[in-house]
């Protein structure tokens, strides 16, 4: 038995550094970083920054979650407001304006990405929501309808199972507590694992309605392509859906695909898409750690493996186009982070960054900009931040 | 009729309110015990009356958090609509607002400012340790996260259950913050999970230590801590009535157990250091221990009992439930309060101690 064991042990050590082999035959690409990019406007803050995207101009966009989420009580429902907010800034990272103030589907921002025509494209998982910007800052288009109450149930009392039949009462984040140290009120700190609530499904009283759901019934989606006719491709998402839909350039609902599960065409928590100049889609499948390669109609092509957990991907322009992906191997960004550069091919051709809190360092990449192949927006979820990386490729 | 409706539903929402406040509190940490210590002489004190001046229509709520910068700033954390930020001069004149609106804001409890003068806010709302620029402007570096506010709607009202996940970068309503000389940064850690984590200057995990109960090196709700120049921590374990020394590697060195239950402790600043406790009044402000609660300690740091003043309640120069001290000149106490909705200037007079038959 304990030679099995030694046996095993000495295997899996191979296994290790074959893997670790593999890892470190990737080149590392150097690379610079300027992590104070914004001239923020007088008590302003970057919150976790879930999207980052460049116009045509040179314009960034952010969007992030900052200010307060918070909850209202109504009748026996409870109200979602506020949460997150975009903003603006020149290519020197001058603060040029805010948009969509006091927005109603702006609660738990989750990407955002400028399509060829300059229009800014906002997404949402708490409003479940994906809504499109002209240049002007005028709202255009909404796909997807916020859940119209979140789903609140009471809190189970300190080490009881979570089903307890206390009334239902809401209050602001936090908001509504007692006294200083009197009660053991907590803010409920749900471990990162815990399935995540869909707003609405809940207040229904059943989960969403799973793969293949029609139309815009969104399960906290995470991202918006485009193809050439303008054809609008949405990620949805990391919530019950593992779907990608298809939508005309009006928001007529064409067709979805992918449903929960590891095959080809299936996805265990779609986290991030773009698309070439040929039109294929990248889809990044974070829970099978692979992105997949699918037509404009939905039909399986090929995947790219050994690129971590893929987190966020972007594709840049030019004639010949790469793709970059963050990869994020631990909850907190303080372990295991990268970024790949592959071929579109599927040859990784290099590697950049690890994890941490410093310049250089990744705390939990959400969004990639990358319209200068070689020089990246990155926005972070744990370091409330931008920043901006001039690679410096060998030749 | 359609008013008596909203009249009503602000009633139902009201009981609903007390409902769940009130049911939790048959899980109340221990009853503030009184202090041990006996003969401990008196050191006199005056409080400044009117110290902190704010424009009209600004206001503090409950003061929970206090701390002067090398210049001789104040900054006040507190709970008003919102949870917000102060600072103010030397002279207590209102300075401006930092940090309004951040996503780390939610439930003060404590501020402290580090060597640099870079400012730390402990939010025990988001499970969050946010690092400000000396000037207030911009955000440096936060440990812990957030919770998803969307996965947070599921265990609404929020009394969901403690996890006592002992997670390296996420706490579980943390309560104040210190660094060592190095620039470690030291969490203590909290209501829900019971120990200190410590952090390199960069905020990386290094460990942590502790777990909830009474003996050696356990802890039941540390609520507060500061470090001293040789790098030692000192920890208001204020559950079990003492004050824990541990090493710069959370090792257990000496527990003071005659002061009370510590809800706030200071090391001061100079050559020779000391240690301020204050066994505060219970934030309830209960009649029953008005008597024997509310002085504030001061110590050598190896656990001496130099003398003490003040006591519980809310007229000038008595402590309306201290939450946090600052003492960076250790003649001079800045002392932040639940009860009263205030913050005061203490000045001691240590020269002229006289001793006193408790």
């Amino acid at each position: 038995m304990k030679r099995t064991l030694t046996f095993a042990l000495a295997l899996s050590t191979l296994a290790v550094s074959i893997s670790l082999m593999a890892q470190t035959s990737v080149p590392e690409i150097p690379f610079d970083s300027n992590a104070d990019l914004f001239k923020m406007p007088p008590n302003t803050f970057l919150g976790e920054v879930a999207g980052v995207a460049t116009n045509s101009k040179g314009n960034i966009f952010v969007y992030t979650r900052t200010g307060h989420p918070y909850a209202t009580l109504g009748d026996s429902r409870t109200f979602y407001h506020a949460g997150s907010r975009l903003f603006e800034f020149n290519a020197n990272g001058t603060f040029v304006r805010e948009l969509g103030q006091d927005l109603y589907g702006f609660n738990a921002a989750q990407g955002l990405r400028v399509d060829p025509q300059d229009n800014i494209w906002t997404i949402d998982i708490g409003a479940n929501q994906i809504v499109k910007f002209d240049p002007n800052g005028n709202v255009q288009l909404v796909l997807g309808r916020k859940p119209e109450a979140v789903g609140v149930r009471p809190a189970a009392p300190r080490g009881a199972p979570a089903e307890s039949p206390a009334p239902a009462t809401t209050a602001g984040a936090g908001a509504a507590r007692g006294g200083r140290g009197a009660a053991p009120a907590t803010q409920g700190a749900a471990p990162a694992a815990a399935p995540p609530a869909v707003p609405g499904a809940a207040a229904r009283g059943g989960r969403g309605a799973g793969a293949g759901t029609p139309g815009s019934a969104f399960s906290r989606p995470t991202d918006v392509a485009w193809d050439r006719s303008g054809n609008i491709y949405v990620a949805d998402g990391i919530g019950n859906n593992n779907r990608i839909a298809k939508f005309d350039k009006d928001g007529t609902f064409l067709k979805s695909w992918g449903q929960t599960g590891s095959e080809n065409g299936q996805f265990t928590g779609v986290r991030s898409m773009a698309i070439d100049a040929q039109g294929n889609l990248y889809v990044a499948d974070s829970g099978n750690k692979r992105i997949q390669v699918f037509d404009g109609e939905g039909n399986f092509k090929s995947q790219i493996t050994d690129i971590g957990v893929p987190q966020a991907i972007c594709i840049s322009r030019g004639a010949t186009q790469y793709l970059y992906s963050a990869h994020s191997g631990d909850p907190d960004g303080m372990v295991d982070a990268t970024i790949y550069k592959i071929g579109l091919d599927g040859k990784v051709s290099g590697k950049f960054g690890s994890a941490g809190k410093l310049p250089k360092q990744f705390g939990l990449v959400n969004s990639i900009d990358c319209r200068s192949e070689n020089e990246l927006l990155v926005g972070e979820m744990t370091n409330w931040r931008v920043q901006k990386l001039p690679l410096r490729p060998g030749k | 009729m359609k008013s008596l409706l909203s009249v009503l539903l602000l009633i139902v929402a009201g009981c609903m309110l007390l409902a769940s406040l009130g049911a939790p509190a048959v899980l109340t940490v221990g009853a503030q015990g009184r202090a041990t210590a006996t003969n401990v002489p008196i050191i006199p004190h005056e409080s400044a009356p009117n110290f902190f001046k704010l424009p009209p229509g600004v206001y503090t709520g409950e003061n929970m958090g206090i701390a002067t910068n090398s210049r001789g700033h104040i900054f006040i954390f507190h709970r008003s609509g919102e949870t917000r930020l102060y600072e103010y001069d030397e002279k207590g004149v209102f300075v401006k607002e930092i940090g309004r609106g951040n996503y780390g804001f939610a439930f003060a409890h404590s501020v402290r400012v580090d060597a640099q003068d870079n400012i730390w806010a402990v939010d025990e709302g988001t499970n969050m340790i946010i690092k400000f620029n000396p000037e207030g402007t911009k955000i440096l570096m936060t440990i812990g996260r957030r919770p998803d506010p969307l996965a947070q709607t599921a265990s609404m009202p929020g009394t969901g259950g403690a996890t006592y996940a002992n997670k390296p970068y996420e706490f579980g309503r943390p309560t104040d913050v210190a660094f060592d000389a190095r620039g470690n940064i030291f969490v203590s850690d909290g209501y829900d999970d019971a120990r200190v984590a410590k952090y390199d200057k960069d905020g990386r995990f290094v460990k942590s230590a502790g777990t909830r109960g009474n003996g050696q090196g356990q802890l039941n709700t540390p609520h507060t801590i500061a470090a001293d120049a040789a790098g030692n921590i000192y920890i208001g374990d204020r559950g079990n009535a003492r004050v824990q020394v541990w090493d710069n590697d959370l090792n257990f060195k000496a527990a003071y157990t005659n002061v009370g239950n510590p809800w706030a402790v200071c090391v001061s600043g100079g050559p020779h250091q000391y240690l301020y406790v204050s066994n505060s009044w219970p934030d309830s402000a209960p009649a029953g221990s008005v008597d024997f609660t509310g002085e504030i300690y001061k110590m050598e740091l190896d656990g001496k009992i130099i003398g003490k003043f003040g006591t519980a309640g809310k007229a000038l120069g008595k402590f309306a439930t201290t939450h946090q001290m600052d003492c960076r000149n250790p003649d001079v106490i800045f002392t932040a309060e639940i009860n009263n909705w205030r913050s005061q200037k203490i000045t001691l007079k240590p020269q002229a101690i006289k001793a006193a038959a408790q």
